[in-house]
This record gives structure tokens, sequence and C-alpha cells, in this order.
């Protein structure tokens, strides 16, 4: 922190965590039932991060909401346990396997676990009564988020509707809503994926061993490099190999592919996320494959 | 790069938000696309995916404004309905653009893009001149005091690069910003589509003797910008841990809005109007020497006086003044019109409460400047001089002076939607 810098600068880290404290606090002090959704992936960490920061020393004043695909690698669970422990957060596990066992969401085979989260997720939400939902979803992610406000609508149906978002003035931020309706928030829209590596570099971040380089028995399929598990049984033709990678998204193991890759240090992942010219998602994530719109229609649906 | 070099940048850099305008054939796509070309910030797969839209809609050419029409009805309909947010770096700056739609809605999404913004970036055609548009643009940025104002002359390399040209719309535009309250011009002829004076100096216009837009961009001074003489620091939440480690702790948290504090400084709560002295600032798990905008910190007070959401602390002989008569420019962003006796939900600050609209003095035309007395109400898209009743007694400045402290907005209570802008006088 440059405070007693003598033309009062502040670094564009250091504005962009004054700007998501002022919108965890915003939440917390507006919004009867709030939620964190955690993935344990780096940017959910960076949240609870800051979250530890805008009330300390104070506890985080509201529960940690995990979606379990059932697919999650054991390196993220074991992470996000950590945090939890550390922190004293309640955590609020909502399971697709018991989605799908009691009816909740429909397991055809053919839809993959990240979209049957988006049913699993609201349920929740529901169930438990949440009324705002902390996502780490950033603007420079995807197209469609890059369209997403801060404070973020979703009527009855948990549905975000892109051509009736509110306008956002100053950070003047406007939380109301009617019965059964909740707002997605999210205070890392500014950030980019660089900002969250900078940041996990400058505060230490304890974060899933599988972002820094390891040896894995990964094969191919459509381009990407995928974990070898039962979940995930080869196909005719695939063959696993162990090779030197790392993860640059945490997602379902099913569809969340690695880079291969030295970088073991926070330093080398900087270097080599500034020299990529891929993006996180078309580089890892399969999700994002199915059509141009796969996130504004999953979005529209109630995904983060 | 060498790591280290590299970490250091990204702690080190500074930020510089933009809204940019411009009519839509004015080529604000191609500039934004050459802008995040030219620093890496697209990366190959979204350019892939751009190729095979372009090819799939039978261009002969990357569009590059299918990048930031990020919505599937903006790719329907080629056109941007809604401001989207783009991020690019340079080894300066990290700037954050807020790409606003040229012609639908087009004063409500400048007002969101410009609310935020230290810098507008307007854009004219050099073949037509200003248009009604760019002055339009001109003066929305101008009553949203944003400090810093580049008009780009696009479309230069279609003019034969004539300086007569430039030098016409450049006398123009200094003739009429005189009218306004711009305190920081800048006037670059460019072309977006060829690259001159985009990120380097164009050979192709020698006459020019300033600065190329990134360079402009990269060095703008942005850090004076914000109000550093009267203290103001609106309470967000008040941290009560009641821990057995913490269990005396009390502190207000939120983010400065103005001046300068410092542990020991005699301060005023409002609106109790009660003086105590800080005692201590906290950032996280360790206490500061200072805190200026717009750092988020927790104040500790040395008496336990009565604060809470909604007040602001300032200094004793320099204090707002409460007022529930609220005289003020107002940006209408809803279908329905604003009416006198209408009334509605006023969040300004942490504070909140209700307003009611006594009456409409007038509507400003923002292409003339014309004040209509006669206008009665304020349609979508107008802005106009109100006067408010308000519930609570606000704790504010003149927007002129504080863009934080000077900025409300009106929220219809059966919709829950955010029906207006609003800049105190």
């Amino acid at each position: 922190m440059t405070s007693t810098h003598a033309d009062y600068r502040l670094s564009q880290l250091d504005q962009l965590e004054a700007e998501s404290i002022h919108i965890f606090r915003e939440v917390a002090a507006e919004f009867e039932k709030p939620v964190l959704m955690f993935s344990g992936g780096k940017d959910s960490i960076v949240m609870l991060r800051l979250a530890e920061k805008a009330f300390y020393p104070a506890r985080i004043p509201f529960p940690v909401l995990q979606v379990d695909t059932g697919y999650d690698f054991p390196e993220v669970l074991a992470c996000r346990d950590n945090w939890v422990d550390r922190l004293g957060v309640r955590l609020v596990v909502a399971s697709v396997e018991e989605a799908i066992k009691n009816g909740v969401v429909v397991d055809d085979g053919k839809t993959s676990r990240n979209r049957l989260q988006i049913g699993t997720l609201l349920n929740a939400i529901e169930e438990e009564g949440f009324t705002a939902a902390f996502g780490g979803g950033r603007r420079d992610e995807e197209k469609a988020r890059a369209k997403e406000r801060v404070y973020s609508h979703r009527d009855d149906f948990g549905q975000w509707d892109p051509k009736n978002q509110r306008p956002e003035l100053w950070s003047l931020y406007n939380g109301r809503l009617h019965e059964g309706e909740h707002m997605r928030i999210f205070p890392l829209s500014n950030w980019t994926e660089l900002d969250i590596w900078h940041y996990i570099g400058q505060e230490g971040i304890e974060i899933p061993s599988i972002y820094f380089s390891h040896q894995r028995r990964v094969f191919e399929r459509d381009g990407m490099l995928l974990t070898e598990s039962e979940f995930n049984p080869l196909k005719p033709g695939e063959e696993a190999s162990e090779r030197t990678v790392r993860f640059r998204t945490v997602g379902d193991l099913t569809l969340t592919g690695c880079v291969e890759s030295g970088a073991a240090t926070i330093g080398e992942i900087i270097d080599e996320v500034a020299a990529s010219r891929i993006t996180e998602r078309g580089a890892t994530r399969g999700d994002d494959r199915f059509s141009e719109a796969a996130m504004e229609d999953r979005k529209k649906e109630g995904y983060f | 790069m060498a790591t280290e070099a590299i970490t250091q940048q990204g702690q080190q850099m500074d930020m510089l938000r933009f809204a940019t305008a411009g009519s839509v054939d004015d080529g604000k796509s191609t500039l934004i696309g050459r802008l995040l070309l030219d620093s890496k910030a697209i990366f190959e797969d979204q350019l892939a995916a751009v190729e095979a839209s372009s090819v799939s809609k039978g261009f002969d050419y990357t569009d590059l404004s299918l990048l930031t029409d990020g919505l599937r009805s903006e790719r329907e309909q080629g056109i941007t309905i809604d401001v989207a947010y783009r991020y690019f770096a340079t080894p300066r700056r990290k700037f954050i653009i807020a790409d606003t739609p040229g012609h639908v809605q087009y004063t409500r999404n400048m007002v969101t893009g410009a609310s935020t913004a230290d810098l507008g970036l307007v854009l004219v055609d050099a073949r037509q001149g200003l248009t009604e548009q760019s002055r339009r643009h001109a003066v929305l940025l101008s009553l949203l005091r944003v400090p810093h104002l580049v008009l780009a002359v696009n479309k230069m390399d279609l003019v034969d690069y004539d300086q007569a040209v430039f030098d016409r719309i450049h006398q123009e535009f200094t003739s009429f910003a005189t009218k306004l309250s711009i305190p920081d011009l800048e006037i670059i002829p460019i072309s977006a589509l060829k690259g001159d004076n985009v990120v380097t100096r164009s050979e192709n216009m020698p006459w020019y003797q300033g600065q190329s837009l990134m360079h402009h961009l990269e060095n703008v001074h942005v850090a004076s910008d914000r109000d550093l003489v009267d203290a103001r620091f609106p309470v967000q939440y008040v941290i009560r841990p009641k821990s057995d480690k913490f269990h005396d702790y009390r502190g207000y948290a939120g983010m400065v809005a103005g001046g300068v504090f410092k542990p020991g400084d005699e301060v005023m709560a409002l609106p109790s109007g009660l003086t105590t002295k800080i005692a201590g600032i906290d950032l996280y798990d360790r206490q500061i020497d200072e805190a200026f905008p717009p750092m988020s910190v927790t104040i500790r007070l040395e008496d336990d006086i009565d604060v809470s959401r909604g007040d602001m602390l300032c200094r004793p002989q320099n204090a707002p003044t409460p007022s529930q008569d609220i005289d003020a420019m107002v940006c209408w962003m809803t279908n329905e019109p604003m009416r006198p006796r209408q009334k509605l939900a006023i969040k300004h600050t942490t504070r909140t409460g209700r307003a009611l609209v006594k009456n409409v003095q007038y509507r400003m035309d923002v292409n003339t400047l014309h004040r209509d007395q006669d206008a009665g109400e304020l349609g979508l898209n107008e802005i106009g001089r109100v006067q408010l009743r308000t519930t609570v007694p606000l704790l504010c400045d003149p927007y002129a002076k504080n863009r934080t402290t000077g900025s409300f907005i009106l929220i219809d209570e059966a919709t829950g939607v955010t029906v207006a802008a609003g800049m105190i006088l």
C-alpha cells in the first residue's frame, strides 16, 4: 500500500482491492442473507481473502456455498476445507449427486455436470433463502461476462436478462428485490486474470496445488488435455500418458483441461499467463466450446 | 521480462478508466479493436472466433466489433445495445474502457459509462466534422464532470491526411468547448483503421506535433483529480467482532470519498454533529498513518459516540450541510416520464431514503444547451434540473466539488429499477 506516497496515488491492485471491499461491505449491509459461491478456484479464493479483509477483525458475516459436481479435484476440496477452517465460516455444500437423487435435476447422461450445477445451485439458493450470491466472475473472461453488472439481478427463476439490466452509476449499487428474486454480486468484475495472479503473489494466498506444475496422467480430447479418472472413461483411440502440466482454471474434472507447463511458482505462472496468447477459458474449458453463446445461454438460465 | 520485474510492474501500475463515445460509423469498434490488438489484449482464440464469425456473416474483412458485441441479440442485429467493459494494459497503466453504444438509448448509456470515467474519448469522422452527436457527447461528459476529454478526429486517411480539415474541426470544437466545463482537452488526428497516431506517431501527418492517442492515455495525470481537501467518509458498515481477542473493537468501515484522514485528526460525525478524534485507521490487520480516496479502510474513534451506516465523518470546520431540499440535474432513464409529486427511493452515498419530486424546473436540450422551462416533466434519456424533497437529510456536496458525495440514484419502488442518475447542484 502506497499510503505515504506524496501524490496520494493508489496502485491499480490497491484500487481494485478497495473497490471490491467496498462491494462486500455494501452487500453485507444491505442484504438480508448473502452467500459467497465458492468453487475452490483462484477467483473464489481471492474473493474469500477480500471478504476476510472487508470485515476484519470480525468474521465474514455470511456462509460459503459450494456446488459439488461430484467430479471435483480432491486437491481443490482440500484447499477449500483449509480456508473454511481458518476463517471460521459456515460451509454449505449443494451436491449435484444429491440433486440428481432427489429429482431436482435430471442426469440424462448427455448433459454435463457443469450444466447440472445450474439447477442444483438455484435450488440451494431457494432452499436456504439467500438473497445475494457473490460470484467470482470477471468481465475479461468472456464476451457475455463483459456485459455483466456488478449487481446482477435474477428473477424468480434465477434468470439473467441481459437486455433489461439496471444501469449502474458511480459506486451506487441498487440492491432492490422482490420476493423470490435474488442478486448475483461480482466483486471481481474489473479484475483481469493477470490481476488475480499478481494479487495472489502479493498477498501470499494459498491456492490449490493443481495450479502449479506437476506430473499427471492425462489424455487428449478435442484439443484439450484432460485428467485420467474413473469419471471420464477413455474413448476408443484415446491414450493416457504422464505429462508435466498445470491448470489455468478449476472446475469439473471431466471438462477442465490442463496445459503443459513447468511453471512451479507464482512468479513463473505470472510470466506464463502474461505471455499466453490464448484465454484461460479458450484453453481449458470444454463447457464454453458448445456454441458461440454458451456462456450467455447458461447465464440466462441462472449460471454464475 | 524477468519475473520480479513483471510482478513489480503489476503492483505499481496505476489505472485509467475511460468512456468512449461517437456515432455509429465513426469507427469506435475499430479503434477499440486496435487498442486491444496492439496492447495484446486480444487472444488468439478470441480473434479466431471473430474471424470465423465474420466469414459466416459473409464479410470480406474481420469485423472487430464482433469482439465487443458480446450478446447474441447484439450480434444478430449488428448493434451494441449495452455498455460493455473492456480491459487492457501497457507496461505503464491498466485501462478500463466503458464502451458505450453510439445510437440506442445513448444518453442513459453514456451517463452510465461516464459516471466512473476519468477520461472521455469522443470520436468524430474527419469527413463529417462535428455532428450533433459529437456535441451532445461532449456536453454529457462535461455534465458528468469527466475531468479529461479527448477528441479523436478519425479517418484522416480518407481526407488525405489534410491539415486544413483537422484545423477546421479543431477550431470549431475548441470554440464550442468554451461553453462547457472541460478542464483538460486534447485533440488528436488519427486513423483507427490504418493505425495513424493510435499507438505511434504517424509519418503521414508530419504537421501534427502532439502525442499519439496511446501515449496520451498512458500519461494523462489523474491522481490529482480527486478532492484531497474536503475530508468525507460515508460510514458503510460498523465492525464489532465481540470476540475475546477484540472484545471492545468498534470500527467504522467505508471508502474515503474526499480528503485525507489521519490518526489524531479531530472529526465530526453527521448528522449528530458530535466531535471526537480518530484513534486509529486500520487496513485489514495493519494500522496506517493516512487514508485518502478511494481507499476502503476502517476508522476507530476515541469516544464511543453514536455512529452508524449512512452517517458521515468529516472535519468540524469543513462539513457538508445536511439538507432535505435538493436541487439537482437528473438524467431520466425509464419510459414512464418523471413527473412532479412522484415519490421515489433515493440512494446517496451509504444513505437511503425516499424523495418527492417537487418540480421539474427545466429540461435541457443537450444539443443546444437550451433550457425549456415549460417542460414540466422528463422523458426517457432526457436531462433536466429538478427539486427534490427527501425524507432523510442528505449529507451532500455539489457534484462539481465531489463526484461521490454529489451524486445519487433514484429507484422506482414498485419495480426496483434504477430510474435516474442525479448530480447535486
